[in-house]
């Protein structure tokens, strides 16, 4: 059972940015694990090294050193794959950054549709649980929207819907809500959290949202490329 | 989802002028491949219609069609009393160029043996085949002289009574049917005063002579036509054709006329072979090598267009990867594009080819053959231009989504 092992466990992830006089220590030894259904706000100032680390454990940014482990599976030893990663990215994680990042030339059910295709559903599968995932959004009247029709909000609830499109066991989110409303973002965040309850995925979510930490399960916090685990009470002097 | 087409749709101007652009390149290319085929139909075209099997040329020349060969009319009667011999015709071909209004007009005179030959091998459409022994003329379209219009050759004018279509010299000029004689007479055309000076030029060096001292009547003679003093050779003709009576061996024929030592023979065949071998083999590498550069060209184009494609959709291409996009998907999206292109452009290129090689100065002829070759290879060159793009594609980092 997936409970049985950590959605996310990392084990003393450095990540080392350029070398001699220019090297940047992004991040140092952090070690994190993230239970599946856990949901989890990760705070800081910018600069403080919280996008090095969900790159690193999202498989797109290799750390320099630490070992990153997904549904208990070895999957980076420092800089090295032990596994396929993109057939790991494709089938277990879902992203969502602070631009939108959508296709321009796709339209807003298609942006989602194709990662569906990606992970071998039908066409019209696809596009039917792709409009249902709009609709969950309140974005399904902009589905046959290029990108560039739409408002950033509406584009970042098209991304929203893009990286559930693959039910992923770990969902990563930096910043996601910096284009929303206030009210928008807390229905974003309410989302992430009942698919991790409802799914059991971990998920991390990069956040200065000071009103909807309430919503996570654990918040960490970074600084100078240190993480450590930060309490509810204490997040309002953040 | 096919994210080629949607990219397309969505790029649709840009496409549009490229595959557009790519199909003019194209177009080129397969013009210069109709181009020479139609150099090569064209140069032989006389000798497959004129339909003789033998040609009996000036000793030792290669026949008319590769260089000059000069043979006396009289010749044609000692073909024609060569056992197996059926038929004899005297081969007169020369080009002429004249100013007609306002243009220079090339006509490339053939002479038919009236009246065995009115013409009526030549396939008209329009008019009718000789029938008087002067002044009277087929002409090729290409010539734009229509019918019943008279030309000024030489001291005659000859109506034009037929107009026959893609009758052309090796050269590219029209051909305009004559008698022999006419032809003779075209080509042989001097001025009365060049007949005068050269009359008188006779008398002063008879005069000067000991046999002009001795025998007055020479000087006397000297003064008359040339074609009229036996000292004097009469007009002479290219080469004498032949057919040969059913039933007959050529080779026989050939082996008799091979032992007279003023002449060399060759079959159709071998006439067509020495046309072919001599001044069209140059045109023809001419044109393959220019071929084999646009084609190069064409390729390198497309490659950069492609390659600039592939730019463009760097962060799609690095999305892509981010959500674990296969590479077939990358690639089928670079390929199909490149492919798109090709294929359309190629299309264009026959269309517009279609259109417009008709109106060409020369014979453009796209043949089947030819069309598959380059279909074969436009679709090479596509899937090969693709690689620099699919190269830039597998290079780049999923990372890059997120700059
Ligand atoms: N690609 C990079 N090359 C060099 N330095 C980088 C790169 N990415 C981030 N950094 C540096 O690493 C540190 C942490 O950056 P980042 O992880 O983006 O922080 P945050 O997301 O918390 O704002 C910063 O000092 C930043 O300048
Ligand atoms: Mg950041």
């Amino acid at each position: 059972m997936k409970n049985e092992t950590l959605a996310i466990a990392t084990e003393g992830l450095s990540k080392i940015y350029g070398s001699g006089n220019t090297e940047v220590i992004a991040m140092q030894d952090a070690s994190v694990g993230v239970k599946h259904g856990e949901v989890v706000a990760l705070l800081g100032p910018s600069g403080s090294g919280k996008s090095t680390f969900l790159t690193a454990v999202g498989l797109i940014n290799a750390p320099t050193a630490g070992r990153v482990l997904i549904n208990g599976e070895v999957v980076m030893d420092g800089p090295r794959a032990m596994t396929n990663l993109r057939k790991f990215r494709r089938s277990e994680i879902g992203y969502v950054f602070q631009k939108s990042n959508l296709i321009p030339f796709l339209n807003a059910v298609e942006n989602v549709q194709i990662v569906m295709e990606i992970n071998g559903y039908g066409v019209a599968e696809a596009r039917r649980r792709a409009l249902d995932l709009l609709e969950e959004l309140g974005v399904r009247d902009r589905a046959d929207n290029l990108p560039s029709m739409l408002s950033g909000g509406q584009q970042q609830r098209v991304a929203v819907a893009r990286a559930l499109a693959n039910h992923p066991s770990i969902i990563l989110a930096d910043e996601p809500t910096a284009a929303l409303d206030s009210q928008r973002g807390r229905q974003v965040m309410e989302l992430f959290a009942q698919v991790a309850h409802d799914h059991g995925a971990g998920v991390i979510v990069v956040t200065h949202d000071q009103r909807a930490l309430d919503i996570f399960d654990t918040l960490y916090e970074m600084e100078d490329g240190l993480i450590r685990r930060a309490e509810h009470s204490e997040s309002a002097t953040l | 989802m096919n994210l080629a087409a949607k990219d397309i749709r969505h790029n649709i101007g840009r496409f549009a002028l490229t595959t557009v652009g790519i199909g003019m390149l194209l177009m080129v290319v397969m013009g210069m491949g109709g181009i020479y085929r139609g150099i090569v139909a064209d140069a032989t075209m006389l000798i497959d219609e004129i339909g003789a099997d033998i040609w009996v040329v000036q000793k030792d020349t290669r026949g008319p069609f590769a260089e000059i060969s000069r043979l006396p009319a009289n010749l044609l009667y000692r073909v024609e009393s060569v056992r197996g011999v059926e038929d004899v015709r005297e081969f007169v071909f020369h080009t002429v160029q004249r100013d007609y209004e306002g243009s220079a007009l090339r006509i490339a005179i053939l002479g038919l043996s009236w009246p065995r030959d009115t013409g009526a091998w030549v396939s008209l459409i329009e008019g009718r085949p000789l029938v008087q022994n002067h002044y009277e003329m087929i002409a090729d379209e290409s010539l734009g002289l229509s019918l019943g219009e008279k030309i000024q050759l030489g001291k005659e004018s000859y109506e034009v009574v037929g107009i026959t279509k893609s009758m052309i010299s090796a050269a590219g000029d029209g051909i305009g049917f004559v008698t022999a004689a006419d032809a003779l007479a075209i080509q042989f055309n001097t001025s009365g005063e060049a007949l005068r000076l050269e009359r008188a030029a006779r008398k002063v060096r008879g005069e000067n002579s000991d046999i002009g001292a001795n025998m007055p009547i020479l000087l006397e003679q000297a003064s008359r036509a040339s074609a009229e003093l036996p000292a004097f050779s009469r007009p002479q003709i290219s080469a004498v054709m032949a057919s040969i009576s059913p039933g007959v061996d050529p080779a026989q024929v050939i082996a008799k006329l091979e032992g007279w030592s003023d002449v060399s023979v060759y079959t159709s065949q071998g006439q067509r072979d020495l046309l072919l071998k001599g001044t069209v083999e140059k045109v023809r590498l001419q044109i393959g090598l220019f071929r084999v550069l646009l084609t190069i060209i064409a390729a390198i184009i497309m490659a950069l267009i492609l390659y600039t494609l592939t730019l463009d959709k760097i962060h799609t291409i690095a999305l892509l990867k981010l959500v674990g996009a296969p590479n077939s998907r990358i690639l089928g999206l670079i390929i199909q594009e490149s492919l798109f292109i090709g294929v359309l452009g190629f299309g264009i290129a026959y269309l517009v080819g279609q259109r417009l090689f008709p109106n060409f100065p020369r014979r453009v002829i796209l043949t089947n053959e030819d069309l598959l070759q380059l279909g074969m290879i436009v679709i090479v060159i596509s899937i090969a231009s693709s690689f620099l793009g699919i190269w830039k594609a597998m290079r780049v980092s999923p990372n890059e989504a997120l700059s």
